[in-house]
């Protein structure tokens, strides 16, 4: 019959030395927006050009994932980043703040390209001349088609205000589409 | 008697002394009056004089007392042959509606009626087509402001063409079901209404528009040379082959020939532009079907391709590198070689792809006898380019109607017997091969030489001109100011891109902007289809239909 061995701990001591070595504190907050910077599930709302681009922005080669925004969901619910990427017309316009009114907070919105961010090149009579007149923006992405490396830069700039708590008056001032 | 004199006796004979043919840069006009469109129309069909209809669309002459023109496009595949069909309309005259004839008319009957307020007696469903239901006016008529937006509050209830009180209710009968415009599967744009039972599509309807964004309007805005970024963005998945549909349109108007040069790289640059188109429709039907691996594989060949145009011109998708008259700039040294050595992967990466899917069990259970249509349906519809060709036929414009030394080229047509979802696929794996064997033909002689004419009423002179003397500073101010001008006329152009035939109608009034620019977008005939070809299936099929289609919503709803 073995018995089970009796060893006595120092349980101050053996906290004081894995404060020193492995934890680690923090604002609780902090935590919340590292998890979250680093986990974003971005909806990929292509509708043109930019949507192909975006595709490369997935893709191998530049890859998405290196920044944790690899889970791409197509369902409003599930995702808390909306990539618009690509021309919105006033056709679009009702479906896409329909969308966007379906995300959960915290969401954050990314204007991928100059159709998405001001009518780009269409001053035309079907095509919304810019997102922002119907959903508050986070960042906005120049080109046509942007770069993907310039969508990613676009990315890490929203990291970046999501890990420092930037507050955010474009959203929190939402008074609805202005249409 | 000459091919015209002979069609003129022919038509004079069955429809009355009142109309007129005639040839205008190269093709056959006829112009006819409003009522006998229907006749002459019939004739057509019914003796296989024609057996495409390829478009219709109107011009708004503004200051004319008839103010429409409507306009026919047909063409022969037996003998190569078109011909414009043009008759004159008033304000608030009807014209009989072809759709009995030709039921490929439909959509684009309804454009007309949307973008013009032309009215089609006895058309099916003569409702908007592409601009939203709370649009009031017709954009395209002369009278309407390009910069006049107008907005929509809400989307379209779920509806169908058949049944107009339609009110969707889950617990009464079928299940109602929305797919899109923003589901993976819809590629964003296209919006699929359909009523269920059980697994099984009972009926459904489309709605498109929703990336309509007044392509037409903003060329009669633009100047020509202005026009191509425009173009990039129709087919955005192989955006040179419309920059250089447009261009040579411009072209055959202006009556000039690109040096040998500048073909060359045309030719290139579309071949290649074919290879990505592809690669991203079997990609993405291959991802909407659940193999994700194909889109990783064909999304880096992809990348190839990118880094080539990135090396010509700075941009990877959108290039803009054809001018009226030629290429923009010389490519870069050892370009041709680089483009040898992207043959070279993409033909190992083709082969995999073909490894991977022709013989994948999933693959073909899941595309095999799925979404078939005859060849004589597909014809109906204005069907062109490989959907066509799955079908078993056997038409494809850089054959039978070869431009920039297509028929110096040594490559082969494939096409299908079935026309089903497997079918367009396999086509599209052998197009891709035999697009690769053209390029490597092309890049291994390319001739020397300018890559544009220099003709100083089209073409800006080069730089160095422009800074280092004169006289290339007078043309360069010259031409900016004056701009390109093409003859007075109208003149309807087309080029074998991805998806089919594109073709581009241009009228031209002799100002430096086009007075109206339509373009036959070749998915648009193709996915007037879809309901039927849906009708009856299952659920699951839609989506591998929708994307064996290729339906591109930039040229769609332009
Ligand atoms: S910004 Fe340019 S590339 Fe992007 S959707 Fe608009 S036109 Fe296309």
């Amino acid at each position: 019959m073995s018995t089970v061995p009796t060893v006595t701990r120092d349980l101050h001591a053996e906290s004081e030395d894995l404060l020193t070595t492995a934890a680690y504190t923090t604002r609780f907050d902090k935590l919340v927006a590292w998890g979250r910077k680093n986990s974003l599930w971005p909806l990929p709302y292509g509708t043109a050009c930019c949507g192909i681009e975006l595709m490369s922005v997935m893709g191998p080669k530049y890859d998405l994932a290196r920044f944790g925004a690899e889970v791409v969901r197509f369902s409003p619910r599930q995702s808390d980043l909306l990539v618009v990427a690509g021309t919105i017309t006033e056709k679009m316009a009702p479906v896409l703040v329909h969308i966007y009114e379906q995300m959960l907070e915290p969401k954050y919105v990314l204007s991928m390209g100059a159709c998405a961010s001001s009518g780009g090149f269409y001053r035309a009579y079907h095509v919304l001349q810019g997102i922002d007149k119907v959903i508050p923006v986070d960042v906005y992405v120049p080109g046509c088609p942007p770069t993907p490396e310039a969508v990613l830069d676009g990315v890490m700039l929203l990291q970046k205000m999501i890990e420092s708590n930037q507050p955010r008056p474009w959203k929190d001032n939402w008074k609805g589409p202005t249409q | 008697m000459s091919q015209v004199e002979e069609l003129k006796s022919e038509l004079t004979e069955k429809l009355g002394s009142d109309i007129q043919i005639k040839t205008e840069f190269g093709d056959d006009v006829l112009e006819i009056s409003k009522d006998k469109v229907f006749e002459a129309t019939e004739h057509f069909k019914s003796t296989g004089r024609y057996d495409f209809l390829m478009d219709v669309c109107s011009v708004d002459r503004q200051e004319r007392e008839k103010r429409f023109d409507v306009v026919y496009h047909f063409y022969s595949s037996k003998d190569n042959r078109r011909l414009r069909m043009k008759a004159q309309l008033g304000e608030n005259e009807k014209i009989k509606s072809i759709t009995p004839i030709w039921k490929g008319a439909n959509w684009f009957e309804r454009e007309a009626y949307d973008m013009m307020g032309i009215q089609f007696e006895g058309h099916p469903y003569l409702k908007r087509l592409l601009t939203h239901h709370e649009f009031v006016g017709h954009p395209l008529r002369k009278d309407y402001d390009s910069n006049r937006q107008q907005h929509c509050s809400k989307a379209a209830d779920l509806h169908f063409e058949d049944d107009e009180t339609y009110v969707p209710d889950p617990n009464k009968d079928l299940i109602p079901l929305n797919i899109g415009p923003s589901h993976p599967a819809t590629h964003g744009t296209l919006r699929i209404m359909a009523q269920l039972d059980g697994e099984t599509i009972h009926r459904s309807n489309v709605e498109l528009g929703f990336l309509h964004r007044c392509f037409e309007k903003m060329a009669e805005t633009h100047e020509y040379n202005q026009i191509i970024p425009y173009t990039d963005r129709l087919n955005y998945c192989s955006a040179p082959m419309n920059n250089v549909g447009f261009c040579k349109t411009v072209e055959r108007m202006l009556g000039v020939e690109i040096p040998p040069k500048a073909q060359a790289i045309r030719i290139i640059l579309c071949e290649l532009s074919r290879v990505i188109d592809h690669i991203v429709c079997i990609g993405a039907n291959a991802v909407d079907l659940g193999a994700l691996t194909s889109f990783f594989y064909l999304f880096n060949m992809r990348e190839r391709v990118y880094s080539l145009f990135e090396k010509l011109c700075g941009a990877r998708l959108t290039v803009s590198m054809t001018r009226v008259g030629g290429m923009a700039n010389n490519p870069p040294e050892g370009w041709f070689d680089d483009v040898l050595e992207t043959v070279a992967t993409l033909r190992k990466g083709v082969d995999e792809i073909d490894r991977m899917l022709t013989n994948n069990k999933i693959w073909i259970e899941r595309t095999k006898g799925v979404g078939g249509i005859s060849s004589e349906e597909a014809i109906a519809f204005g069907f062109t380019g490989p959907c066509l060709r799955a079908t078993g036929v056997n038409l494809d414009l850089r054959k039978a109607n070869p431009y920039y030394g297509y028929d110096q080229l040594d490559f082969d047509v494939p096409y299908g017997t079935s026309g089903d979802v497997y079918d367009r696929y396999l086509v599209r794996i052998e197009e891709m091969k035999q697009s690769l064997k053209i390029v490597e033909q092309v890049a291994k002689n390319v001739p020397g030489g300018d890559f544009s004419i220099r003709d100083k009423d089209i073409v800006l002179p080069e730089k160095k001109d422009v800074y280092g003397n004169i006289e290339g500073l007078m043309n360069h101010f010259m031409l900016v100011i004056k701009g390109l001008q093409p003859p007075v006329g109208d003149i309807y152009d087309a080029t074998e891109a991805a998806n089919g035939e594109l073709g581009f109608y241009l009228v031209s009034d002799g100002s430096k902007r086009p007075y109206r620019l339509k373009v036959r977008p070749p998915c648009f005939a193709i996915y007037q289809s879809f309901t039927q070809l849906i009708n009856g299936g299952l659920l699951s099929d839609v989506i591998s239909i929708l994307g064996s289609l290729n339906v591109i919503a930039g040229e769609l709803d332009r």
